[in-house]
């Protein structure tokens, strides 16, 4: 039986994500979310950072959640997942839960709820070894509020933070590398994935709800509004992400790094960068440095990446 | 939208079940066009299913049966990742 | 059984009756010593709870709503800027109504950074929709904290509530305290319920929604009514355990207010020191008493009003300023006597942990007032 098969059978003919909500036409969320859910067999809580997820899909009086669902604030879901797996602990400890139901803990929280405002309840959470999957749908910024830089933003993006213009190329930074934070933090799983490279996503998925422990998923989605694309490009988008290397596919096992995907022809970044309005600056001959300065460190930190998945440099 | 209730009736806390909470007709969206399948074509990959962000794809088990019109919002990404093309997009109420 | 406890100590040890489920906490002067006896108990297995050392009190509060609202008892402790750190927190746990029960050793906001009591802390998070008792010694601390379950998760609360000790004045002294049974207190507390637990995975819930203008007001009001109900429990609860303990609470005690002309008003450890001084003030013929504040929040003004029905002169004590209006207890106190005959004047006392002295509440009774107590320098004269 096909992947996906068994990813709608999981589903037991209940959507954990339905229809009714007011994520954008062409949203890149959804699909991180259901593909996450519907990998997971074991009954689900789901936290929610504040972001567009969270604020599209539950305006009351309406959900879109066929899950428990429970989302606090912005920068803690982190934490809040740590209360919920010590709550789960006491109850099961002194009997208080139904024994053979082992509920899996998962948070969706955006980049700006991982990689900034999110960072140190994450730090924390991950430090002290919750049982709980993390799962950061990284669009690379504040897509919430209107298309704000976050450090998840690629270098020369054009926001509304750091719009592009006479006297600037968009953003001026280089991003962090949020998933060697995570895999700093020596917990059992930690893996980066893409949204349309779903199967490799499912497989994660599973090896994180495997582990006894903390696991990290940076999962690549796509904002057809703050990219700048027309919403059906999402596979094309997102796909060229992958195969320029700026996303590569791996995991970290216990500190041990495998690639998980290698893409058979490498483009070259221009090409995803080409895709999106929000880099449409950066092709003016003043701005093409900062193209040939994103290659560059999209070479070098494929080349990190190699050496630390033990393989010959390419 | 439910009925707008006073603050006595509502559940504290503002907690919602999803069997009772209003879900929204987002098919109102649509701007024109409308997913259309010719079943012909199909193969029952359901990767159409998987990429819909609206959970708009109907299945009958694991079969492919169409489209949820009340909620799909005219992405259009179905019929872009439709691997035999099957999917295309044409005038709303196209019979 | 009575033991030497300091306020501290006393409350580890009701914690470690009550034995709750989760305890996520975040070290600061002066509550440490309340977590780290608590630690201790239950590294020894007295009791069994899991303990979450997180990483800032802002976590700590989190963690404490994810873990309340997952069907665990909670609780945790903090003071000062901790608690400052965690307000934005501590007004969604209200609204999401999470009974946690939550310590704070009362300190001074920064800044300067300054470690010892006032009630300033407590004071910055008045209007989040928490319940808030204050202690004024040790044993009320320890007999407030177990009460304070019985309120927080009553049907008709279900909210936090912030029992407040002075820091270092009760947190850190030894005093004799009363404690109860082990099996009393557990009897007491009962067990453990919420309406809709977020891991009742066959009855999903949605917690913690986005609300519009159409929908936030009316939330919030529901909120309040809340807050409203647990003066009436904390009274039910306050029957049921004067008859265990011969110790009967209230919103507010009255201290020597029969026959009263004048009287004062405040909050926490120094009421003792009030109590000390109207006995010696009584004793030379002066009909002076105390109007002790137990809950500030919810605020008893009508029980206030009543109580002070027949003094003719007020004087209120804020051990916290509101630089630019009017302290919060004096306010209280303004708008539930308002339209009454009574003379009120409020004054602004022990920031950052200066002593208030037998001789300068004598001075507040008898003197003319003074705008702010035990200062140096100049007085905005009232």
């Amino acid at each position: 039986m096909s992947r996906l098969k068994t990813l709608v059978r999981n589903q037991g003919g209940v959507q954990p994500l339905r229809g009714g909500h007011s994520l954008c036409q062409g949203c890149g969320i959804p699909m991180v979310v259901r593909t996450v859910l519907s990998t997971i067999k074991t009954p689900t809580v789901v936290v929610n950072a504040t972001g567009c997820l969270e604020v599209a899909t539950t305006r009351y009086p309406t959900t879109a959640w066929n899950v428990p669902w429970l989302h606090v604030a912005f920068e803690n879901a982190a934490a809040v997942a740590g209360g919920v797996d010590a709550a789960q602990r006491a109850l099961r400890r002194r009997h208080a839960l139904p024994a053979d139901e082992d509920v899996a803990i998962v948070v969706f929280a955006g980049d700006g709820g991982t990689y900034d405002i999110g960072l140190q309840a994450l730090s924390g959470a991950l430090e002290r070894g919750h049982r709980f999957l993390f799962v950061c749908y990284d669009n690379e910024g504040y897509m919430n509020t209107g298309i704000q830089r976050s450090g998840a933003t690629p270098l020369g993006a054009n926001t509304t933070t750091t719009p592009a213009g006479r006297d600037s190329f968009g953003k001026a930074q280089q991003r962090k590398d949020m998933t060697a934070i995570a895999v700093a933090h020596h917990v059992p799983y930690v893996a980066q994935a893409a949204a349309t490279h779903w199967q490799d996503l499912s497989v994660k998925v599973e090896r994180a709800t495997a582990v006894d422990g903390p696991a990290f998923l940076n999962v690549l989605t796509d904002c057809p509004l703050g990219w700048g694309h027309e919403a059906r490009q999402f596979a094309q988008v997102v796909d060229a992400a992958v195969d320029c290397l700026f996303w590569p596919l791996y995991e970290v096992v216990h500190g041990s790094y495998r690639l998980t995907y290698e893409p058979e022809k490498v483009v070259p970044v221009e090409d995803w960068l080409s895709l999106q309005q929000r880099f449409a600056h950066l092709l003016r001959p003043e701005n093409r440095e900062v193209i040939a300065a994103i290659q560059r460190q999209v070479e070098k930190d494929w080349q990190t990446l190699v050496e630390r998945c033990g393989l010959s440099a390419t | 939208m439910g009925e707008l209730t006073r603050w006595e009736q509502l559940p504290a806390a503002g907690v919602v079940t999803p069997d009772d909470a209003p879900q929204p007709r987002t098919g109102s969206w649509r701007t024109g066009l409308m997913p259309s399948v010719d079943v012909t074509q199909c193969v029952n990959c359901l990767l159409c299913w998987l990429y819909c962000p609206d959970s708009a794809v109907t299945l009958e088990g694991t079969t492919f049966t169409g489209f949820d019109l009340d909620f799909c919002k005219g992405c259009e990404i179905c019929a872009e990742v439709c691997p035999t093309g099957a999917i295309v997009m044409v005038e709303e109420d196209t019979p | 059984m009575r033991e030497l406890l300091t306020g501290g100590e006393a409350v580890a040890h009701a914690m470690r009756q009550i034995g709750p489920d989760v305890v996520p906490v975040y070290p600061i002067t002066p509550q440490t010593p309340i977590i780290q006896t608590f630690a201790k108990f239950v590294a020894n297995g007295q009791a069994h709870t899991e303990v979450v050392n997180v990483e800032s009190e802002h976590s700590a509060m989190s963690a404490a709503i994810g873990a309340a609202l997952s069907g665990a008892r909670t609780m945790t402790a903090t003071s000062s800027q901790g608690l400052a750190l965690m307000a934005e927190i501590v007004y969604i746990a209200a609204s999401m109504r999470a009974p946690i029960v939550m310590a704070v050793g009362n300190r001074a906001l920064s800044g300067p950074i300054n470690i010892h009591c006032d009630h300033s802390d407590s004071m910055l998070v008045r209007d989040s929709g928490v319940v808030q008792l204050f202690a004024e010694n040790a044993q009320e601390a320890y007999d407030l904290t177990v009460l304070a379950p019985r309120i927080a998760e009553h049907p008709d609360v279900l909210l936090p509530v912030l029992v407040c000790q002075d820091g270092f004045t009760i947190t850190h002294s030894a005093e004799p305290v009363e404690l109860l049974p082990d099996d009393s207190v557990r009897t007491f507390v009962g067990e453990y319920r919420i309406p809709h637990s977020v891991l009742d995975v066959r009855e999903p819930t949605t917690q913690g929604p986005f609300a519009m203008p159409d929908y936030y007001f009316e939330l919030r009001r529901q909120q309040a009514a809340a807050l409203r109900a647990a003066s009436r429990v904390f009274a039910e609860a306050a029957d049921e355990f004067a008859l265990l303990t011969g110790r009967l609470y209230s919103d507010l005690e009255e201290y020597r207010l029969e026959g009263a002309s004048r009287a004062l008003v405040a909050l926490g450890s120094t009421a003792g020191t009030i109590k000390d001084v109207i006995d010696e003030l009584r004793s030379a013929g002066m009909p002076v008493g105390l109007l002790k504040l137990v809950s500030f929040r919810p605020f008893p003004s009508s029980a206030v009003a009543s109580a002070l029905a027949d003094v003719d002169s007020v004087t209120v004590l804020d051990r916290a300023d509101s630089p630019g209006g009017t302290p919060a207890l004096h306010a209280e106190l303004a708008a539930a006597l308002y339209g009454g005959g009574v003379d009120l004047t409020g004054a602004v006392y022990g920031l950052g942990g200066r002593d208030l002295h037998p001789a300068d509440i004598r001075a507040i009774v008898t003197g003319p007032s003074s705008a702010y107590v035990g200062l140096r320098g100049e007085s905005c004269p009232v």
